[in-house]
């Protein structure tokens, strides 16, 4: 502990003599990840919480400034490790805004089944944890059942489990193995009896209503004045979602329901991110069925990579895959900040290019960091047994807290 | 799409209900606007900075901080530039908000007292860039640890660190 955190104990401490500190992580299985919170408590009642976080600080937006556009996108999957299409997306839709870049409608689609299958996936992993915080431990199992499906299928289409980095800045790495259409199908088609039986497992139990109504409960005004997004808006009664507000990547031709809920406590946040699952669910299921024919990368051959058919019959082709791999591609000079919908909440990308084959600067405005800033507001003067249950309705990612 | 040259001239933007909000309050607050791949930033004058955003969150319904952070020029004169991004929950707008500063003491109004949650954006952007916030409660580095030396997003701090 450094001496500026001592200092910062000792004035927790010199408080009031009735309060003591209570030190929580970072190594609590409950905090998802490595997140410290400094508690002052009175008795079982929550004074102050101050939550103390950098742990998993691995400059990757320094790191941005060194790589070609193309390397960055594996580094985005390593931030939010729940959600790597989702960051992919963001990156990737930030680039192609500074190149002026259009992208083939079955890339998009493709974009999108992804990006919705990667919601469930982290939903899935917030609903088993979330569940297991409080004591539930059946749901764990249900959820990881399906998410291990999930992983599978990521891993069919691009090579690894969880870091997929299988955007490209103008399109997708490559086509879909062969069954790997039916497989996603197979999954889609029976996962809403699935979620059903999370479903039963918990909305009727009255452990888990006593342990969420009512809990870490937050008003719209404070979620917008802190600058909460995603799912904790929408629980907080604020029906806003990028997806269908300010659409990007083609949401606007599918059809799906933004689920609210006014109450804005721990149980309205679990019924929103189900109702979501469920959501996700029918876009999947659009996207599968709507998918359209095509390529699924730009028509820009000095971003993207040639066929490697091309590459052994066309002189053009090697050269321009030489020159991608060696030297990057240059973008445009100027500045872009692209949100999207994350499974956590906006996710924002602000990107500066100088005109080289490097970004000038790479920000992430991530959910996680500005979700966490909601936890003091939900737990201060409520019971500290209710901390783990805010921990784990906030859904934080510890990756994307510190990046 | 083909990228189009962004525009920069006040008078052909001034419909931006942003930029026609801080006009019609003080036009020398606005130093300049760009308008580049449908986004709108405005770079504002430092000294009105915060009552412009108190302005804009109440009269022109930008009620959401989105996101704070900092583009450092160096060796270039004003060094840093300070990039807020307002998003308008009710009119889904959004606009990007830029205050260039000097880098010899780089310090700008916080905006914490408008939205609490400005605290942790303002913190990072101190931690990482040495950026001061004035009225700031509790301005301590966020992601680097206490005793750190040095603001590693700044463009003369090497990649790999000082070894």
């Amino acid at each position: 502990m450094s001496s500026n955190m001592m200092q910062h104990v000792a004035t927790l401490e010199a408080g009031e003599d009735r309060t003591m500190v209570l030190n929580m992580g970072p190594q609590h299985p409950s905090t998802h990840g490595v997140l410290r919170l400094l508690l002052e408590i009175d008795g079982e009642t929550i004074v102050k919480i101050v939550p103390d976080i950098g742990f998993l600080h691995t400059g990757i937006e320094k790191t941005y400034e060194a790589k070609f556009y193309q390397q960055c996108v594996p580094l985005a999957d390593r931030m939010d490790y729940l959600a790597p299409f989702s960051n992919e997306l963001g990156f990737c839709l930030a680039v192609e805004k500074l190149l002026g870049l259009d992208i083939p409608k079955r890339a998009t689609w493709m974009r999108v089944l992804l990006t919705e299958l990667t919601r469930i996936n982290s939903h899935l992993v917030w609903l088993g944890t979330h569940a297991m915080d409080i004591g539930a431990m059946t749901v764990f199992l249900y959820c990881f059942r399906e998410r291990e499906e999930l992983l599978k299928i990521f891993e069919a289409i691009g090579g690894q489990r969880m870091f997929t980095s299988y955007f490209r800045v103008g399109g997708l790495a490559m086509e879909a193995p062969l069954d790997w259409f039916s497989r996603t199908k197979k999954f889609i088609d029976t996962f809403p009896e699935k979620i059903d039986e999370y479903e039963g497992l918990l909305t009727g139990n009255p452990i888990w209503q006593q342990r969420t109504k009512g809990v870490a409960q937050i008003s719209a005004e404070d979620v917008i004045k802190l600058g909460g997004s995603g799912p904790i808006l929408r629980a907080s009664g604020v029906d806003f979602d990028l997806r269908r507000d300010m659409p990007y990547c083609g949401y606007e031709n599918f059809q799906f329901n933004v689920p609210t809920h006014k109450d804005g406590d721990v149980w309205a946040r679990y019924v929103v991110r189900v109702a979501e699952l469920r959501e996700s669910q029918k876009i999947c299921k659009q996207a599968l069925e709507g998918m359209p024919e095509g390529t699924i990368r730009a028509d820009a051959p000095k971003i993207v990579l040639p066929d490697r058919e091309k590459m052994k019959t066309q002189m053009e082709a090697l050269i321009y895959h030489f020159k991608i791999v060696t030297e990057g591609f240059t973008v445009p000079p100027g500045d872009v900040y692209q949100a999207i919908e994350s499974p956590r909440g906006e996710i924002g990308f602000y990107i500066v290019s100088n005109g080289t084959a490097n970004p000038y600067r790479v920000h992430v405005r991530a959910p996680s960091f500005a979700n966490l800033a909601l936890l003091p507001a939900m737990c201060e003067g409520k019971l500290i047994a209710d901390v783990v249950a805010a921990i784990g309705s906030i859904d934080i990612v510890l990756g994307d807290v510190d990046r | 799409m083909a990228l189009e040259p962004a525009i920069t001239d006040i008078e052909t933007l001034k419909e931006h209900p942003a930029l026609a909000t801080l006009l019609g309050w003080r036009a020398e607050s606005v130093q300049g606007v760009k308008w580049d791949r449908n986004e709108l930033a405005i770079f504002v004058q430092r000294e009105s900075f915060r009552e412009a955003c108190a302005l804009l969150r109440d009269n022109a319904k930008f009620n959401f901080l989105a996101d704070i952070t900092c583009v450092d020029w160096y060796p270039s004169e004003p060094r840093f530039e300070v990039v807020y991004n307002l998003l308008s929950i009710s009119n889904k707008e959004r606009v990007r908000l830029k205050v260039k500063l000097d880098g010899s003491d780089p310090n700008i109004e916080s905006l914490v007292s408008l939205w609490p949650g400005a605290n942790y954006f303002e913190r990072e952007v101190f931690d990482l860039f040495g950026i001061r916030f004035n009225g700031h409660p509790n301005l301590r580095r966020i992601l680097m640890p206490d005793d750190w030396e040095g603001h590693p997003l700044r463009k003369d701090y090497p990649v790999e660190g000082y070894r």
